[in-house]
This record gives structure tokens, sequence and C-alpha cells, in this order.
């Protein structure tokens, strides 16, 4: 006992110690988890607007049929860019951003669990970046291979490709490293009294997209080596010349891909598990079968890699195996969305716009979740794949599904990042802006994928024209109403709505609202009392025992 | 239903280029085949399953969305689980999915069941056209963009096949299964027919097969669905599907214009002869990426006074025969092809070099 205060003692002191560093120290040395949490975000939003740029690059190429902008070689290595940019450098760092930021506050933790490796893991992140940024001027410029990097194209490419190849690598050694360290804080660092399955759904989806994480990522490295040494010390893994397969890479690669679907949905699903119950203020319903969802649709998603692969021309056996696991999935995901509408019913619904964000999120990933009920089709994914309805059902799920998460989430947090309350007004009109802009940018996209418009093509015949020009004009649209969301972030930095109080929003309950807001750089250096912890569950969870 | 697409494909045409005429479709292109009949309907199908459910799960939503809310005095009523209606929504889910299953798996088998073909055609890939073979009958051909450079440069106004024209395309008679073998020469491509229900990867040294037996004459068009570098989206698959007596003449022309027309490896050429040949073969295939004056574009470097086309012939003959970085291997022109493209870039553009004979490459290729 006292050994634990003096080791408590002693880590308050060295705490002091760095909460003195100003200036570029206190951002490069970091090592506590909000200003960390702060990089990933902040690097994430940077990185969001790089890809949307090029997505803009790519849509305004499409607006009309012939070539206007581009040289298609350029337009390929927008695409690809693209992809890679917004996956590795968007969507994922955001999470492990947020993760960072909640996960010891949520949990009633100091810290996570390894503090300087956290640093680490955050700074590879900016020169994986920049490697992908120069490789745009490079000799044979940027990989323009897809974001997948098949051989034997990827093979062809110039030295932008093996800058990807070593960016993929740092991205991959720091979403490990990330992930050791939300296993790790979530296993070991909950205050007491808070079991596994009374932790809220976030630490939950955080810890098993960790798990995928740490499964799938070194897959992905082993791939892309292989191409490295494919292309420069004449190993023949993918050259069928020396007895090696090209469609060896893709069973390696989407054996990570698909697990990778799962650790960008999985963080929105545990976020939009935090927001619905606060604004409904009502318990989430149906928290245990919530987390068997989470694990089974986890599991199931190292079981269905090939659907990726149905054109490729596998056995039938196979195609109908992976069809079977495939539609499986729709099993756990329809529990988590039936779940969340009996958290909605006969609730006491506000709709302040992390609300509106989850509503949305909840409409349009249910919209993405049927598009991907049809491609697990084996004969319809025929037709589909390399389609823009292919596009159109992966951007439900990633754009109207982990972005507009992560859109919730910070209008959720953001009080409590910041200390102030951001513009109601000007929130909401971010939501409807995004809302509308992403249907007609993306919805038209499953008629073009229906007609048979292969993606990744920088021109396309006469008869796609019309709906090519409709998701040109909605992809700037919704591309500069996200201007809306950075101005509104500053402004809430500096000063925003007024002050905001520890518990801005009446229905929530979690332990990060129990703290002041802003948080202060430190928090739960002691963790909070059993009775703190159960009078957030029993509000939270309405658990067994509650009286 | 049928009214209500052309409402929208109308509006949405409306709105952006205020004509009222427009080709866009929101579904599938007609089916020729019973297996793309098949793929329509078990999509019809399950849209109905999926609409009955969307209909289902958002009216509750919305009814709650609506109903439920604070601002009408609602009172929340915190019940948060129930295991009968957890196992409920777990397992009728289950059921409607074997539902569907059953008759896709049916479609899988039928699709993969490519026995009892009349006819056999290669298809190769390469960046960036197509190339077929008639294993049955000995004669082959490329099939190539055969839409006009100025149309793609918006110097000219658009067919309305632009980008699914081709210089010849594949022919096969009607009512008989015709298996396609895909293979590529260099980069994986596929080889789709919206129309047909096909959609197959070309993947360099392996052979897949995928078949299609269309049902009525017509010209179908699809394109490369698979990305394979700048071109992807410039090498159509144009299918003509004719009578069995036309196609039976079609063979007998093609079989004769080949043993006519094949080049001779080890002809001695002349160098204006070759040059112009040469021509012909830098506008097909290297014009795109090195331009037509040779001054290259982007990341594709100018031939003009180039270390490669004024150098020793030997590395210019390596550097088509093998490629390099974006350069792709030509391996797939004739030996009079590459000896002619050669010839053409190392006198053209000012250059004043030496002359290539095919005799040269074929044995270089060794």
């Amino acid at each position: 006992m006292t050994a634990s205060t003096e080791t408590l003692h002693l880590q308050h002191a060295d705490h002091q110690a760095h909460a003195d560093a100003h200036g570029w120290r206190r951002w490069l040395y970091a090592t506590n988890h909000k200003d960390i949490g702060t990089l990933y975000l902040w690097f994430s939003f940077s990185m969001f607007m790089l890809g949307g740029t090029m997505a803009l690059g790519i849509r305004a190429e499409l607006f009309q049929p012939g070539l206007q902008f581009w040289h298609p070689e350029f337009f390929n290595q927008l695409t690809t860019l693209h992809g890679i940019i917004m996956v590795f450098g968007a969507i994922m760092p955001a999470f492990t951003g947020l993760a960072n930021w909640m996960l010891p506050l949520m949990l009633g933790a100091p810290d996570m669990a390894f503090a300087r490796m956290n640093n680490w893991s955050f700074w590879l992140l900016p020169p994986a970046a920049a490697l992908l940024v120069i490789s745009l001027f490079v000799p044979g410029g940027a990989p323009a291979g897809g974001w997948t990097l098949y051989p034997p194209l990827s093979i062809q490419a110039g030295m932008g490709m093996d800058l990807a190849i070593f960016a993929i690598h740092l991205l991959g050694l720091s979403s490990i490293m990330g992930s050791i360290n939300i296993v790790t804080t979530v296993l070991n660092m909950r205050a007491p009294g808070m079991t596994l399955l009374k932790m809220p759904m976030f630490a939950w989806t955080s810890l098993v997209t960790a798990y995928l994480l740490i499964a799938v990522a070194p897959v992905l490295a082993g791939a892309v080596t292989m191409l490295l040494t494919d292309r420069h010390f004449g190993t023949h893994f993918f050259k069928a010349a020396g007895g090696g397969d090209p469609v060896l890479f893709q069973h390696i690669f989407w054996f990570f891909g698909h697990p990778e679907v799962y650790i960008m949905a999985l963080p929105a699903f545990g976020i939009v598990s935090q927001i619905l119950p606060t604004f409904a203020r009502k318990p989430l319903f149906g928290y245990v079968s919530m987390v068997y969802a989470v694990c089974s649709i986890a599991i199931l998603s190292f079981m269905v890699w090939a659907h990726h692969m149905f054109a490729v021309g596998l056995p039938a056996t196979a195609q109908l195996f992976f069809m079977f696991m495939t539609m499986l999935i729709a099993v756990p995901t329809g529990v988590k969305v039936f779940n969340w509408i009996a958290t909605m019913w006969q609730g006491e619904m506000t709709f302040e716009t992390p609300m509106l964000f989850a509503i949305g999120f909840v409409c349009l990933f249910t919209v993405g979740g049927f598009s991907g009920l049809v491609l697990s089709i084996a004969p319809i994914d025929i037709q589909m794949t390399d389609t823009y309805y292919v596009v159109a059902h992966f951007h439900y799920v990633l754009v109207a599904g982990a972005l507009f998460s992560l859109f919730g989430a910070t209008y959720y947090w953001l009080p409590k990042w910041t200390g102030q309350m951001y513009n109601e007004k000007l929130g909401k009109l971010h939501f409807w802006w995004s809302m509308i802009w992403f249907n007609v940018t993306f919805f038209p996209m499953h008629f073009l994928g229906l007609a048979g418009m292969p993606r990744r093509i920088p021109d396309y015949p006469l008869q796609f024209t019309d709906f090519n020009s409709v998701a040109s004009v909605g992809a700037f649209c919704f591309g500069l109403g996200q201007l809306l969301f950075l101005y509104n972030v500053i402004n809430t930095i500096r000063g925003g709505a007024g002050r905001a109080p520890a518990r801005p929003w009446e229905g929530a309950h979690t332990l990060e609202w129990e703290v002041a807001s802003p948080a202060p750089h430190h928090t739960w250096e002691m963790p909070p009392d059993e009775a703190l912890v159960k009078k957030g569950l029993r509000a939270q969870l309405l658990d067994q025992d509650h009286e | 239903m049928r009214a209500m697409r052309t409402l929208a494909a109308l509006a949405c045409s409306l709105a952006l280029r205020g004509v009222a005429a427009s080709d866009s479709r929101i579904s599938f292109q007609t089916p020729q085949t019973l297996i793309a009949q098949d793929i329509v309907d078990l999509h019809t199908w399950i849209m109905v399953i999926i609409i009955v459910i969307f209909v289902a799960v958002f009216g509750v939503m919305f009814y709650a969305v609506f109903r439920h809310r604070k601002s009408l005095g609602h009172k929340a009523r915190p019940f948060h689980e129930n295991t009968t209606v957890e196992v409920l929504w777990t397992v009728i889910p289950a059921l409607i999915l074997a539902v569907m299953a059953w008759p896709a798996a049916k479609v899988v088998l039928a699709q993969k069941d490519s026995r009892g073909a009349t006819i056999t055609i290669k298809a190769t890939g390469y960046q960036w056209f197509w190339g077929y073979d008639y294993v049955d009958y000995g004669f082959g051909y490329k099939s190539k963009l055969a839409t006009p450079r100025k149309q793609i440069d918006n110097a000219q106004d658009k067919d309305p096949h632009y980008l699914l024209e081709v210089d010849e395309p594949l022919v096969v008679p009607v009512g008989q299964k015709v298996r396609i073998l895909t293979t590529s020469n260099d980069v994986i491509h596929s080889w789709a027919m919206p129309a047909f229900g096909v959609k197959q990867d070309a993947i360099p040294g392996f052979i897949r097969d995928t078949w299609f037996k269309a049902e009525r004459e017509g010209t179908f068009r699809g394109q490369c669905s698979e990305l394979c570098g700048q071109d992807h989206g410039f090498m159509p698959i144009v299918v003509k599907v004719v009578s069995a007596a036309k196609f039976q003449d079609y063979v007998s022309q093609k079989q004769a214009a080949a043993k006519a027309s094949a080049d001779d490896p080890n002809k001695i050429w002349a160098m204006a002869d070759l040059v112009a040949r040469g021509q012909k073969v830098y506008e097909a295939n290297c014009q795109a990426c090195h331009q037509a004056n040779g001054m290259g574009s982007g990341p594709f470097p100018a031939l003009v006074n180039s270390k490669i086309a004024t150098g020793p012939v030997q590395g210019h003959l390596s550097i088509v025969l093998h490629g390099k970085s974006a350069m792709p291997a030509w391996q797939g022109l004739s030996d009079t092809e590459i000896a002619a493209v050669i010839t053409y870039e190392r006198n053209h553009f000012n250059h004043v070099g030496d002359i290539l004979q095919p005799k040269d490459v074929k044995l270089a290729r060794k």
C-alpha cells in the first residue's frame, strides 16, 4: 500500500515535470495521452483535407466525359493516394486519437499504459505521410496501381511505389504500437469495480479493433515486403514467370483488408453506442448482445476475404463458402442496428449535433450494409465488382459510417477537450449539409455501377455522363462544407459559444463527464472510487445489481 | 416503378444539363444471356427483401425520432434488455439469409459450369488492348480502341459509342456456348461483358475460364474491369453476336486473311517502308504516353534526343522488349512491328539513325 502510494507520488512528480514543457517540446516529447490524442486528431484532419482535395481532383476530371485536367496516369495516382491517405492517414489515426484521448478518461486511468511508446507511435505518422506526398515528385510519380497495390502492376511502378511501401511499413508499426497500448490500457487500467462487461462500449470496440490490428497489420507488412523484394531482389512471389502467383498477393492483401474494413467500422459502432444513449436519456439497449455482436463480427471478418476476389476465378466451392460466410456477417450487424433503434425507442430524445450525426450514421450505415448484402451474393458481385457500385458501397460505410461517427464524436467530446461549447447552429448546418451532399455524391454511384461503369477510369462512355456530373457537383459541395467543421472547431477552441460545464449533456453518465471541462492535463491520478464508478454504471447500464 | 426510374433519371439530367434526352440507366444493362437474366432476377428478389426490411426498420426508427422526443414532453422509459427480442432478431435475419442463399448458390454453380462449349476463344489482356485467339480455328487478332484521340481530348464531337468501339470486335455465333479462356501478357486485366453477366480476371501466367451463350444477335459492349495502368479506361471489349452461317463466313475469311498477311520475320525491309510501318505501330501503342511529337508528358520521358533513341540500338531494343518502371514490356508486338517502331523512333523526330531488321528482334528475344 505504502509502496504503491509512493509510486503514485513519484509518477505524479514525473508528470508535473512533463507538464512544464512548452512550445514545440510539449508536442514532440509528448507522453500525455491528451496531448497525443490531440496530435493524432489534428494529423488525421490534415490528412482528411489532403485526401479530400485529391478526391475533388478525381471528381473534377469525371465531371464530363473526355480528358480535361489530368493525364490518365496522374489520375490513377490520385485515386491511389486518395485511398491510402484516407484509410491509413485519416480514418485509422482519428480512431486511435479518440481512443488516446478518451479511454483513460472513460476507464478512470491516469494515462495510456505505455506513454513513451505512445509518443513514438504518433511520431511515425508524419514521416509516413511525408513519404506518400514525396512520392508524387519522384521519377515515375506516386503509386498508381490503386490502394490495393495489386502486382504485377505495382511491380512495374516507379520508385514512388517503394516510398509507399515504406510508408505502409511505418503506418503498420504505428498501428501495432497504438494497439498494444490500447489493449494493455483496457485490460489492466480500468477503475476498480469496472469489470469488462461493465465498461463503456467505446472501450469494447477499441479493444476488439486493437486485437484485429495486431493480427492483420503484420500480414500487410509481409505482403508489401514481398512486393518490395519482387521489385528489387529478384524474388518471384507474385511473378508467374518465376513460379509465383499474382493472385497470392490478393489473398494475403485481403486477409488483411477485410478485417481492416472492421478496424474502420468497429470504433464507429462504439462511438454511436455512446452518443445514442446520452441523447435518448436511456441506457444502451442489449449491451451484452452488442459486445457479442462486435466479437462475432471481428471473428467472421477473418473468414470472408475472398469475397473481394469473386472475379478472380475461384473454384465453385470457394465461391459458395465465402458467399455464405459473408452473408452471415449481416446477422451481428443487424443485431447492432436493432439494438440502436431499441435504444432510441421510448427515449427522451434531443437532437444536438452529435445525436444528428449518430442517427445519420445509423441510417446511412444501414444503406451501406444493404448494398453490402447485395454484394455478398457472388453472382451479383461478379457484375458489380470493380464498378462504381462498390465505390458507392464502401463510401457509405466509410464516409457516412466511419467519418460521420468521427464528426459526431468530435462534437460530443469537444466541450470536454476545450472547455467551451461549439456553435450548435453551425454544427447542425454542417450535419445537414454533409448529409444531403453525401447522398447526392454517392447515391448515383449505385446506378453507375449497376449499369456497368468500371471504377478507376479517368474517362467514361457517354451513357454515364449524367450521374457522374451529379456526383461531381455533390462532391465539391460536400468537400467545401467540411470547412464549416474546421471553422467551428477552431472557433470553439477560441471561446466558442461559452464555457462548457463538466457534464454538458444531460444524459451523459460515463466517467469522462466526472472530470472538469476542459479536462485537466492530468486526470484520475487516483482512480475514481468505486461508488463513483457504480453511479455512472447504474445510469449508463443499469447493470444486474441495480437497486 | 419504371415511371419512377424515368422520373429520377429525368430530374437528374434536367437539373444539370437542361435537357430531357438521356441514356442514363439506373439498373442493369438488358440481359442477353440466361445467366445475366438470373443475376437480374436474383438482384430483384434481394431488393424486394431489402426494401421490406428497410421500410420496417426505418419506420420504427423514424416513429421514435418523431414521437419519443423531449420537446414533445415524452419521458424516457429506461428498459435496457430483453432476451426474447434479441433471440428473435438474430434468428429471423438468419432465416431470411437462408432464403437468399439458396437461389444464389444455384446461380453460382451454373455460372461455374463451363463444360460443353462449342467454341473456345482465348482472350489475352495487353496494356492496353485485348487479343483474341480462336484456338479451334487457328487465327487471332488484336482488338484496340477505335475512338479517335481527338474525341478523348475534346477536340471533336464524341460518337454515341465513345470509348466503347474497337477496330476489330470479337465475333461469336448466337445460341452457342462460347468458352472464354482469359490470360494476360503483362498485368492483371478483367474481361467483362455486363450484358452477358460475365466478368473474369485475366491473370498473367495463368489461364482462367468463363462462358456465355448469347440469346440474341447484336453488338454488345464492355470495358476492362481491373486497373491495369494508365490506359485502363481505354481498352473496351466489343462482342458481335451473329448467326451461325455468318459466323462460318467470318471464320473462313479470317483464316484466309491470316495466311495472306502474316509478316515474314526473315524479310529484309527497306528503310522507308519500315519507318512508314513503324509510324502506325507508334500511333497505336506509344503515342498515348510519349505523344505524337515525341516530347513525352508528365512521368513519361521524351524520346526526342533521348539517350535511348539516339544511343546504341541494343539498349533501345531491350527497353522496348523488357520495359522499365512505367514502360511496359512490348513482347506482345511481332518482330516486324518492334523492328518497325524502333526504326521509326531512330529516324523520325529529326533523328538520323540505323535500321533494325525483324530478324534481329527475333534473335534478341531468345
